[in-house]
């Protein structure tokens, strides 16, 4: 490879991480990719249902700007329009490379790429392979960086966790710090530019849809160092998820689209099976509230109503958790429209939902709020970068179905060549001889000395499961000032305490409890950016929802929340969004014939 | 799901209240194992994955002895990653889907043992390192040859029948359960079923057939297909249900017909 090359470090190989990895290593370029888990493993897998792009083969007459509108329109008018217009304009070309790089796409007869429709749209506009397409496009990218890998431009260091940028006198980012997860080493990575592609933070709120390594630590690290975090108070809680001792898992919302009935028994601590109660000792709350719609309200409704009935003490059993039943279909049709879906319920309850209904509660499943980034996924510190689920760009207040793997491409896309205009632009600082990298390093190594030395008696892992608690019970789906506040009273409690802590391993080789720690810490700082922005946004948005301000106030709030670290508290500020190309209109799916799309 | 009669699943009747976790440990690589014992409350719908994090919190062991927590590998927890694969009363499998109620209804006891997979490097613990999976798979060049990943239109129509034969083989999450079940891999000594079924994966694409000399070349050495002793473990522990045999099966027939042409190694 060239010399001449620039070096840019990726943190993060899910689909943002590797689509940028690609384009910089095909552009001649130099990548460091940094990544807590094999790329192979990162949390894309776990997307289900398709990716969208207006492709418009099915004679529908689709086309990117019908996407755009749905997208801004099912984002309730909180995400500046250009860069949305620019990923819907780009989206059949992502779907038709994908096609080239082997994808196996359901096809239809004459042997083309099919399509479904999904939520929020009247168009089939959904590319998919089988039930796990988040899995097959990051095969796809996995496979592509492995070759560029063997050809020298790419350098992988799985199992290894960013810690801080390094920042120069200017503020301007240089590179970074991470650490080995086997042998706690830290090392300086210097770069010409830093792309931040580590997905959402859902362990924030102790259990999530996401997976074990979605803490959000590496983008709370920047924030903490200077990076603008923007709409952070945007959280997607989706209504069906599988109630776990470890994780929720997602349950596809089709399964109420092909009848699934959500019901409560009317005595909470009814200890008969549920095909024992009768009719009319159940309680179909969605059918009741909802007459026109019953069981297929939108997303955000269903999940509020099951939210408020368990919190009330209506779940089944006292606990949170309803009953989705299928119990009434026939299983052959089940098992023919549902199967996939199904089975993953059946693996980890051991009910079969053909017979038996299903136990699920909301679940946070997906981050609208992320690192602010300009229109070429610039964050404001310059060198520094993000793509994909940690920036804030696309989605706006609430995000549609297949929209995710498609930013997460588009903005690995544009960060990457960004990236490159950037560094070959950049004056070079002494950075290695001014010695910025040593004294980064030298404080990230007291921080983990600190941590090992910290003797106090609190457990992390149980202030974990409180932070998670509190969010999850205050700063989800229903919202109230007052307990907002009191939300913020107690994550600076628990920030207090961690300062006690013990960690509880003496065996530092390969230990799980100093890094667990670091991300706590970092946890806490963004789950105040997520509760405060909350406090401090009196309208309901998307999946904002205050019942003491119930309609969305354009006036004062179409406009993106900023949070900017200080020790004390974030500073919040608000910045207008541009909406030149979709009007704002009222968002109302209460009626469905004029649900635009 | 095999049959559209309800079969309800055999559940555990009269649970312990107590689960005892067998659980190999050691320090480091190269470390001596050894095995503790811990005990949790037993709980409905646990997996082992949060009996983990039970004892990871407060880790002592059943004799009252104070230890650390043991260390394992986990992410996705809804067995589509791979990562947290280890050895379940003796059966390679992912931990997030093995469910605590099958496990001792399985036995008939109170106790699940917890080991690494064997095959692979121990790192600690329960945690391996399963990297030499991935050169494998650079070994066998498992991917499609792009002229560049700008806008080319789409590409080439393939039957669904096809599309779904290259799906089922393009499940493999990377696991090492096959590898872990084959008697015939050990030491390195043998690229193993995940390797060659990600061959066969590419090489049944109409573009990734222009590269199949490659791929095909890369199963040739020592440690190729050859090693394969047909005892089909690897098709039985795989979790995707990967068609392992079948992608050999389908791969040595390729072998075959091209070294009668005499294309290979040359």
């Amino acid at each position: 490879m060239a010399s001449s090359g620039l070096k840019i470090a990726i943190v993060g190989g899910g689909l943002a991480g590797l689509a940028a990895a690609m384009k910089i290593a095909e552009a001649g370029h130099q990548v460091d990719m940094i990544s807590v888990v094999p790329v192979k493993r990162s949390h894309s897998v776990c997307a289900q249902g398709g990716i969208n792009g207006a492709v418009n083969t099915k004679g529908e007459g689709d086309s990117p700007a019908k996407h755009l509108d749905d997208t801004v329109y099912g984002g309730d008018f909180l995400a500046n329009q250009p860069p949305v217009k620019r990923m819907t304009d780009m989206a059949p070309a992502i779907i038709n490379l994908f096609d080239r790089m082997g994808v196996p796409f359901s096809r239809t007869n004459e042997g083309l790429m099919d399509f479904r429709r999904f939520g929020g749209t009247l168009h089939h506009r959904t590319a998919f392979a089988g039930a796990s397409t988040g899995q097959q496009l990051l095969y796809a990218l996995d496979e592509q960086v492995r070759k560029w890998e063997v050809g020298g431009s790419v350098t992988k260091y799985e199992g290894w966790e960013m810690l801080s940028l390094v920042l120069d006198d200017h503020q301007v980012c240089r590179g970074l710090i991470a650490m080995n997860l086997q042998t706690l080493e830290l090392k300086s990575f210097a770069a010409d530019a830093v792309i931040m592609a580590t997905g959402g933070p859902g362990l924030i709120f102790g259990k999530s849809t996401n997976s074990m390594t979605c803490t959000g630590s590496a983008v709370s690290a920047c924030y903490q160092q200077g990076a603008k975090y923007a709409n952070g108070e945007f959280i997607q809680v989706h209504p069906t998820s599988i109630p776990g001792e470890d994780k929720l898992r997602l349950m596809s919302e089709s399964a109420r689209g092909e009848g699934g009935r959500v019901w409560v028994p009317r005595d909470p601590m009814d200890a008969r099976k549920p095909k024992d109660i009768p009719e009319a000792e159940r309680r179909y709350f969605l059918e009741e509230k909802y007459p026109a719609y019953g069981n297929l309200v939108p997303r955000d409704i269903a999940t509020r109503e099951i939210f408020q009935v368990c919190l009330e003490g209506h779940g089944v059993g006292g606990e949170n958790q309803v009953y989705l039943d299928l119990t009434h279909i026939p299983a052959e049709t089940l098992t023919r429209k549902l199967g996939a879906i199904l089975e993953i319920y059946e693996m980890f309850v051991g009910d079969d939902p053909r017979f038996v209904p299903m136990r699920i509660f909301p679940g946070v499943h997906y981050s609208m709020g992320g690192l602010w980034v300009d229109f070429e996924q610039r964050t404001n510190i310059p060198g520094l970068f993000a793509a994909g689920e940690c920036d804030y760009s696309i989605h706006g207040a609430n995000r549609l179905g297949a929209n995710s793997l498609l930013s997460c491409v588009y903005g690995g896309f544009v960060a990457a060549p960004a990236a490159i205009e950037y560094g070959k632009n950049v004056e070079r600082g002494s950075t290695e001889s001014n010695g910025i990298h040593a004294a980064e390093l030298k404080r990230q190594q007291e921080i983990n000395d600190s941590i090992t030395r910290s003797e106090g008696g609190e457990n992390q892992y149980k202030l974990h499961e409180e932070l998670g608690k509190v969010m999850t019970d205050n700063v989800t789906v229903v919202r109230y000032n007052d307990r907002l506040q009191a939300t913020d009273d107690k994550i600076r409690e628990l920030q207090e305490r961690f300062t006690k802590i013990s960690v509880n391993d003496s065996n530092l080789w390969a230990t799980q409890a100093i890094p667990h720690a670091r991300q706590l810490k970092n946890m806490f700082e963004l789950a105040r950016v997520i509760t405060l922005g909350a406090l401090n946004r009196n309208e309901s948005r998307g999946a904002h929802y205050k019942p003491d301000f119930p309609e969305r106030d354009d006036e004062n709030f179409m406009k993106s929340t900023i949070a900017e670290y200080s020790a004390e508290a974030p500073v919040l500020s608000y910045e207008a969004i541009d909406v030149s190309l979709v009007e704002p209109r009222k968002r109302d799916y209460s009626s469905s014939k004029k649900a635009k799309s | 799901m095999t049959t559209n009669a309800h079969v309800e699943k055999k559940r555990l009747e009269n649970p312990p209240s107590t689960i005892k976790f067998k659980i190999q440990r050691r320090e480091k690589e190269g470390a001596a194992a050894h095995w503790e014992t811990f005990e949790i409350p037993y709980r409905r719908n646990l997996n082992v994955i949060s009996a983990l994090m039970d004892i990871r919190k407060n880790p002592v062991t059943i004799d009252g002895k104070t230890t650390t927590p043991p260390v394992w590998d986990m992410s996705c927890l809804e067995q589509v990653c791979g990562i947290c694969t280890m050895v379940i009363d003796g059966r390679v499998r992912q931990s997030c889907s093995a469910l605590i109620d099958d496990l001792l209804l399985a036995s008939g006891g109170d106790t699940v043992s917890l080991a690494p997979m064997s095959k692979f490097p121990n790192v600690r613990d329960l945690k391996v390192d399963r990297s030499k999976m991935f050169e494998h798979l650079k070994k066998v060049e498992a991917w499609i040859e792009l002229d560049g990943s700008y806008d080319l239109g789409p590409g080439p129509a393939i039957s669904n029948e096809t599309a779904q034969e290259r799906y089922a083989l393009s499940r493999c999450m990377t696991c090492g359960c096959c590898l872990e079940a084959c008697p015939q891999y050990g030491d390195d000594n043998y690229i193993g079923p995940q390797a060659i079924a990600q061959a066969r994966l590419f090489n049944m694409h109409p573009v990734g057939k222009t590269t199949i000399d490659n791929r095909l070349n890369g199963l040739l050495d020592d440690d190729g297909i050859g090693n394969c002793g047909n005892a089909q473990n690897c098709v039985q522990v795989c979790p995707m249900s990967v068609p392992l045999t079948k992608a050999i099966y389908e791969t040595n027939r390729d072998i075959t017909v091209n070294a009668l042409f005499g294309w290979l190694k040359k």
